[in-house]
């Protein structure tokens, strides 16, 4: 069994990182999910939060605000909507990124008046968007 | 016989039509490396999402359940063509060969019976399609003000293309774009994104069992109006590195033709100036002789 597994992080602008891992923890809409190697085939969409890289080469964490995953066992790829290394995020992109949570609720309000499903989505992903503020220390307002 | 005046005159605005062209091909070549960067860097994204939507197609089949933007609505009456083109001219036969491929393709169409929309991303796409098509244009996309496309201008074009498919103005969408192949060749191309086309990412080879979290038709409600999305915007940028490509050589032949142009003028310029000044002797002398 190998102890790695080859891990790619792309956004559609650019690739972000293509890195030998040896775990990831991925933000997975359904709950957060650690992949290792030989995963079981999976592909899950993501809901906003951190995406925690354990490489050969050090850790590194990622802020994605949603997308795709694709893993099985010898390759994981993430396609993020946006991505961008937890380190390097600013406040201000961070309130960028509420506010289009925001935008997207109030868009959804106002379309979907009786239809409870998208209204709920768009309010999960809102209430995600804040509570990644809150784990990594930006506030939303 | 123009004047040795007149010749020096163009002789002068050729050499600086030949300045202006030299300008455009430097500041081309500059944004060709630009656009060509994020070009290649948007491909990995593009690459994996044809990927993971083979794979969820694949599992969903051709099920009553599969979204209508992977199945399609059924009908195949009313097609919409998404032609995108460049803000500017002076490319070419960039934007023509883009408009000419759409028109070839309308014309298909509406000899098969089918309806025909227009929506055009790319003013010069636009303008040269209005002349013809001007009642089978639905909307016009102004990207004129954006410098590096963007994925969220992508996201608002495709958000159009999907409002529009959701309010059952058209059953099949169709992409127009310059494929960048180098900078001599840009290949114009034609690309089904409505309903999706998978077929052509089908990898037989790996047939792993997936599982789908949460189930397959939840991804793919959010995973289709994204592809739409991401084949805009792989599309604008193949458009905007091809658009700086075919203008790099348009305005390196430019200036060569200048160059041409200002030799042949100087040789003319100089025979002229000769036939003067040998007059003006032949003139001395006989008058010399005539004493």
């Amino acid at each position: 069994m190998a102890d790695t597994v080859q891990f790619d992080l792309v956004s559609p602008e650019r690739l972000l990182a293509s890195v030998e891992a040896k775990e990831v923890q991925i933000p997975g809409s359904e709950g957060d999910m650690t992949a290792m190697p030989d995963h079981a085939p999976l592909i899950t969409t993501l809901r906003p939060g951190v995406l925690k890289v354990s490489g050969t080469d050090g850790d590194k964490e990622y802020v994605v605000t949603g997308g795709f995953a694709e893993i099985n066992e010898s390759s994981i790829s993430v396609l993020a909507e946006q991505a961008v290394p937890r380190d390097e995020i600013s406040q201000e992109q961070f309130k960028a990124m509420v506010d289009d949570a925001t935008d997207r609720l109030a868009k959804a309000q106002e379309t979907y008046v009786n239809e409870p499903g998208p209204v709920d989505d768009a309010a999960k992903l809102l209430a995600d968007m804040v509570a990644m503020g809150d784990e990594i220390g930006l506030s939303a307002n | 016989m123009p004047s040795l005046k007149d010749l020096k005159t163009r002789i002068e605005s050729v050499k600086s039509t030949r300045k202006i062209t030299k300008a455009m091909q430097m500041v081309a070549a500059a944004k060709l490396r630009r656009a060509q960067d994020s070009a290649e860097q948007s491909r990995p994204y593009a690459e994996r999402f044809g990927h993971v939507m083979s794979k969820l197609a694949a599992s969903v089949g051709d099920s009553e359940s599969a979204p209508k933007l992977l199945r399609g609505t059924g009908s195949d009456q009313t097609h919409l063509l998404v032609v995108m083109t460049a803000e500017r001219g002076l490319c070419g036969g960039f934007n023509t060969n883009i408009a000419k491929l759409a028109r070839a393709e309308a014309e298909k169409l509406k000899a098969e019976g089918k309806t025909v929309k227009i929506l055009t991303v790319g003013k010069k796409g636009r303008d040269s399609l209005k002349r013809d098509y001007a009642d089978h244009f639905v909307e016009h996309v102004d990207l004129s003000g954006v410098r590096n496309v963007g994925y969220s201008d992508a996201q608002g074009v495709a958000q159009g293309i999907l409002d529009r498919f959701d309010a059952g103005e058209f059953d099949v969408a169709k992409l127009f774009f310059s494929q960048f192949q180098n900078v001599v060749t840009q290949i114009p191309t034609m690309q089904q994104i409505i309903p999706a086309d998978v077929s052509s990412d089908a990898d037989g080879g790996d047939d792993a069992f997936y599982d789908f979290e949460p189930d397959e038709e939840a991804i793919l409600t959010q995973l289709l109006p994204r592809g739409v999305a991401t084949a805009v915007f792989s599309g604008l940028l193949e458009n905007g590195a091809s658009e700086q490509g075919a203008r790099m050589s348009a305005m390196d032949n430019a200036t060569r033709n200048a160059g041409e142009m200002i030799d042949k003028l100087t040789i003319q310029f100089n025979r002229s100036r000769q036939a003067v000044i040998t007059n003006e002797l032949i003139e001395i002398i006989s008058g010399a002789e005539a004493l």
